[in-house]
């Protein structure tokens, strides 16, 4: 028999930008079984809705996580729409869709950076980022922030972007489509990326299933859900297709997430050509009672929001599913049987947001 | 800016941002903003490191990593608050589980405020962190 020994991976480790820690049992170089513990982003977020009131904690709720912080805001201020059973106007719900996908756009280049990074891809590193800051710009012009936006309200957003605006970023969009692309080739048939992601860390459309995978984990492994088919927000106007790919592997996940790229700036130009003038807010009066379930496709897979009000200012609770938290199992199943070289490309494939998951 | 006579390396730990912050001093070592021509190396291992860059009040859980992560650095070292919840806690104060700012635990040297801090300021905050270690350094030398 191999020689067994435990390696601890993180929580602070050099391909990791935040922190989790991983017990790894390897036999020679093969991980036999992985152990993580959890915990070193925990801040109790979740419970500061007893200090906050409701309109106060939506600027707490989107500092659940920097990256699709405008996500987490959008699917706050739905939940409590939901409960004041309160329609805002087409164009908020228009401006909403911009944002998220301009979230999703930045959130899936810095996975692409990242993914490099962990192979040891340093340019091909800095081009994803490169093209990453052109998102934020547009972030910033439209919002103020680069990274934390509170844009979002009960009841609609609070900034509205004009008709020069949106056409200055389609034009945008139309360089950075053709320099993704060329950026994209490198990732797809590159021999030497290749050779670190095709085959590595199969996940079966079974176990895939049975884990409860979400997002472009589960697309990867050929299941053909995503929660933006239910229609929320302008979704219902949009042409959409999930991208899905049936290869199961690390290879697959970075497929998907390459095709959900080019899938956004689709969506983008569909909401801006179909954007109706007006409002963009109503006003909401009084304070919520009862109790509403909310679901949104995040960058990283479905997050399931549940608020509970009881009629002040004050809710009583704020529970968020988040996609990385469901996307852990799957995770330790690719683990079991690796090579130890392959654990950092393994944790990037779910592209990990602990923060959002520990909160 | 005084010159820089050595090019000091540069490590980042997440205390318990909100990754803001973190992505925000990944992008500073990305093009457009690009810290690495100040000589700067970003680097992994605390033992290489003169200068750690900590985002997020530090919590219960990993308090003793940040001591530890400290302790590994050699003299002279900078220790850089980048955002508002590494320099006090910022909007997470008051939570149950986060015990204030970076230094509670560690001395703190550079307090970069902001939610995120923009890669503007947290460059500007490296910069002053390379003149105090410069000064750091020349002052172990006189006692030596």
């Amino acid at each position: 028999m191999a020689k067994r020994s435990v390696i601890p991976f993180g929580p602070q480790h050099p391909v990791l930008p935040e922190p989790i820690h991983l017990d790894l049992v390897l036999e020679d170089e093969k991980v036999i079984e992985a152990i993580p513990s959890v915990g070193f982003v925990h801040r109790g977020l979740e419970k500061l809705i007893e200090k906050r009131d409701f309109n106060q904690y939506q600027y707490v709720i989107e500092r659940t996580c920097g990256i699709c912080s405008f996500m987490h805001g959008m699917s706050y201020c739905e939940t409590l729409e939901k409960i004041f059973d309160v329609d805002i106007p087409d164009r908020a719900k228009y401006l909403r869709t911009i944002w998220a996908e301009m979230s999703r756009l930045h959130s899936h280049l810095l996975w692409l950076g990242l993914l490099a990074d962990a192979f040891g891809f340093e340019s091909l590193f800095m081009q994803s980022w490169r093209m990453r800051e052109k998102i934020l710009d547009m972030f910033e012009a439209s919002t103020g922030g680069r990274v934390i936006f509170s844009v979002n309200k009960v009841g609609g957003v609070l900034k509205d972007m004009g008709r020069d605006m949106l056409n200055s970023f389609i034009e945008t969009f139309d360089d950075m489509e053709e320099s993704i692309s060329a950026l994209s080739k490198v990732f797809l048939n590159d021999v030497t990326v290749n050779s670190r992601l095709r085959g590595v860390g199969v996940l079966t459309r079974e176990e895939a299933v049975s884990l409860g995978a979400v997002g472009p984990m589960m697309r990867a492994s050929g299941i053909d859900i995503d929660t933006r088919l239910l229609g929320y927000e302008a979704y219902k106007d949009l042409d959409l297709d999930p991208v899905i790919s049936t290869e199961c592997d690390s290879y697959a996940r970075c497929q998907v997430r390459i095709g959900e790229i080019f899938q956004s700036f689709n969506l983008i130009r569909q909401a801006v050509a179909k954007i109706p003038d007006g409002e963009i807010a109503v006003q909401v009066k009084g304070a919520p009672k009862g109790e509403a379930f909310n679901r949104v496709e995040q960058p990283r897979g479905e997050a399931i929001y549940y608020i509970k009000a009881n009629g002040s200012m004050y809710l009583d609770r704020c529970r968020v599913r988040t996609p990385t938290f469901t996307n852990l199992q799957p995770l330790i199943k690719t683990l079991q049987g690796c090579q130890y070289a392959d654990v950092p490309i393994l944790i990037l494939t779910i592209d990990p947001c602990i923060s959002c998951t520990e909160r | 800016m005084a010159k820089v006579s050595k090019s000091p390396w540069l490590m980042h730990y997440d205390a318990s941002s909100c990754n803001g912050c973190d992505i925000e001093v990944l992008a500073c070592l990305t093009p457009v903003y690009d810290i690495e021509r100040f000589g700067i190396i970003n680097t992994g291992d605390p033992k290489q490191a003169d200068i750690l860059l900590i985002t997020g009040g530090v919590n219960t859980q990993n308090k003793a990593i940040v001591e530890q992560i400290y302790s590994q650095m050699p003299n002279p070292k900078v220790v850089v608050a980048v955002g508002i919840c590494a320099c006090t806690g910022g909007v997470f104060k008051e939570c149950y589980n986060i015990l204030g700012g970076v230094d509670q635990v560690i001395p703190v040297d550079i307090y970069v405020p902001g939610c995120a801090a923009r890669p503007e300021s947290i460059i500007d905050g490296v910069v002053k962190a390379l003149d105090l270690l410069e000064k750091k350094n020349t002052e172990m030398k006189n006692k030596a």
